[in-house]
């Protein structure tokens, strides 16, 4: 009980950061827009992917790069807190310390929900369509708040374990990079193999497959249990890894 | 041995051995000390004596390799969550959040420690410490005295027995240095235990009721000023004349009064004072 009203204060308290600083929020969203005028209105027309509208082909991967930039801004505000003193300060204090960590997580879920809407609002404008019903939606919401949840987490680490505000967002770009080697722009086919094998295997494409396969209102196969077994995996992995972190801070 | 002994009701924090190494350097080789209810007491020690690593022990942040301690009657050990209901921190860089207001500062640590009318508490505290005009401005936008009264004003909320203030005064200007000292001095007059650590000779000797000098991790001396000094040999009396130091010309420049008593700025600049000299 207590511990669900401090994750309320301390949550409203991030939010307030958010609304204070919305460029948190723009420069999450406006990478990912940038890409995508990039790809459909440049180089869109040169890429063999097989669909008639190529935005609807890779919406599902720019919104994981969305994600994974948007984290990189979770591991700033933990990063901030700890040099700040502010997490010793709620540590000395009579509030619970799973709140202070569950503050952040849910913040990183809300904000990055907020750039995923208004980075499909601007795909809507640009001819995105989908047949999906709602329960595809749902389900399409649902995997992308697991992603963003295991990234936080991933973030988390790096927010109480960096050393300097640098290395705290840095780590973000190899995850931002990952959807370009994977299916979410071209089909993996015409990939030399290795760079095939990498991108048939790794989490993002599984990801970005289910997603796309929801949003076309296509049955979802096999994929959709590979990218929930690599979201659990991971994220049951960076949880242990924050939490060991966690337990080390003073 | 003595972990087991009971607190008596007057003494605020009793440290028993406390030991404390990082990897392999160890930074506390058995730290006792006792605290007295209602008083201000003092560690005093250069950079790297323990200072911080004593408090962060004794505010429950981190736990001793060896060694008790008991604040307000509780074990840090055994029952952190009664310590930190009875402690507040303000560690050495002001832990406030910049991108919040003064009053929302304030109002968020009072709904955390679960205070009647957090927004009557924020406003007791920003009119206290002159911060009222500034209260609805980002924290941010303050100077550095004025955010670091705003992190001792939140460590007040819901009146806690006992404050330790983690070097207080170390980054302030004079001015500063001096509003920060009026606040402890007060406080203490309420009768709240204080535990400060400072690296200043002047500040210890201005304010604290006991003073410890930790040394390496290990605490050298402990008493009342005088009894520190009795430790040296007998004073004897010298016959100096007394130029005024530059603190007390900035402070009479920019027309602020010395604190210390009998010592106004202007006054002793020609005079012959008479000046105790171990």
């Amino acid at each position: 009980m207590k511990t669900l009203q401090d994750t309320r204060y301390l949550f409203g308290r991030s939010m307030r950061h958010i609304q204070r600083s919305p460029d948190t929020i723009i420069t999450v969203a406006i990478v990912p827009i940038a890409l995508m005028l990039l790809f459909v209105y440049v180089f869109g027309g040169a890429i063999q992917a097989g669909t008639d509208d190529y935005v609807d082909y890779m919406l599902p991967g720019i919104l994981l790069i969305a994600i994974a930039s948007g984290i990189s801004y979770t591991a700033v505000r933990i990063f901030t807190d700890t040099q700040a003193g502010i997490i010793a300060r709620l540590h000395s204090m009579p509030v619970s310390r799973s709140a202070v960590l569950w503050a952040h997580v849910l913040t990183s879920q809300f904000s990055n929900a907020i750039s995923v809407v208004v980075i499909v609002g601007v795909a809507l404008l640009m001819g995105f369509r989908s047949s999906a019903d709602v329960l595809a939606w749902l389900a399409v919401a649902g995997l992308l708040m697991l992603f963003t949840l295991v990234l936080t987490w991933l973030a988390v680490i790096r927010g109480l374990t960096a050393s300097t505000i640098d290395g705290a967002s840095a780590f973000a770009y190899p995850l931002i990079f990952l959807p370009f080697i994977s299916s979410a722009f071209v089909p993996t086919d015409t990939m030399p193999t290795p760079v095939r094998v990498f991108a048939e295997h790794q989490p993002v494409t599984a990801i970005v497959d289910s997603i796309r396969a929801l949003l076309d209102g296509r049955p979802v196969g096999s994929e959709i249990w590979v990218a929930l077994a690599w979201c659990v995996g991971v994220g049951l992995v960076a949880y242990a890894f924050a939490m060991r972190a966690y337990r080390r801070t003073p | 041995m003595t972990a087991s002994m009971p607190t008596a009701p007057d003494i605020a924090i009793r440290a028993t051995g406390l030991t404390k190494s990082f990897k392999d350097a160890a930074v506390l080789r058995g730290v006792d000390l006792q605290v007295r209810r209602g008083e201000i007491f003092a560690l005093l020690g250069s950079n790297g004596a323990g200072k911080t690593t004593t408090v962060n022990i004794l505010s429950t942040l981190l736990a001793p390799d060896a060694g008790a301690a008991v604040v307000g009657g509780f074990d840090t050990a055994r029952e952190p969550e009664r310590v930190r209901e009875t402690i507040s921190l303000t560690g050495q860089f002001a832990a406030v959040d910049v991108i919040l207001t003064g009053r929302e500062n304030l109002v968020l640590v009072a709904r955390l420690r679960g205070v009647p009318d957090p927004a009557r508490v924020a406003d007791d505290l920003l009119r206290r410490f002159g911060l009222h005009e500034a209260g609805d401005r980002r924290v941010g936008t303050w100077s550095g005295g004025m955010t670091r009264r705003l992190d001792i004003a939140m460590s007040l909320v819901g009146s806690p027995a006992v404050i330790f203030l983690d070097e207080p005064t170390t980054g302030l200007d004079p001015e500063g240095r001096r509003e920060v000292w009026r606040t402890i001095t007060e406080l203490a007059g309420a009768g709240t235990t204080i535990l400060l650590t400072t690296q200043y000779l002047e500040e210890a000797e201005h304010l604290a009721d006991r003073i410890a000098v930790l040394h390496q991790g290990t605490i050298l001396a402990e008493g009342t000023l005088a009894e520190l000094k009795a430790l040296l040999p007998p004073a004897e009396i010298e016959y100096v004349e007394r130029q005024p130091t530059l603190e007390q010309v900035f402070l009479a420049v920019i027309g602020r009064r010395s604190h210390t008593p009998g010592r106004t700025p202007g006054s002793s600049s020609s005079g012959a004072d008479e000046e105790v000299r171990p």
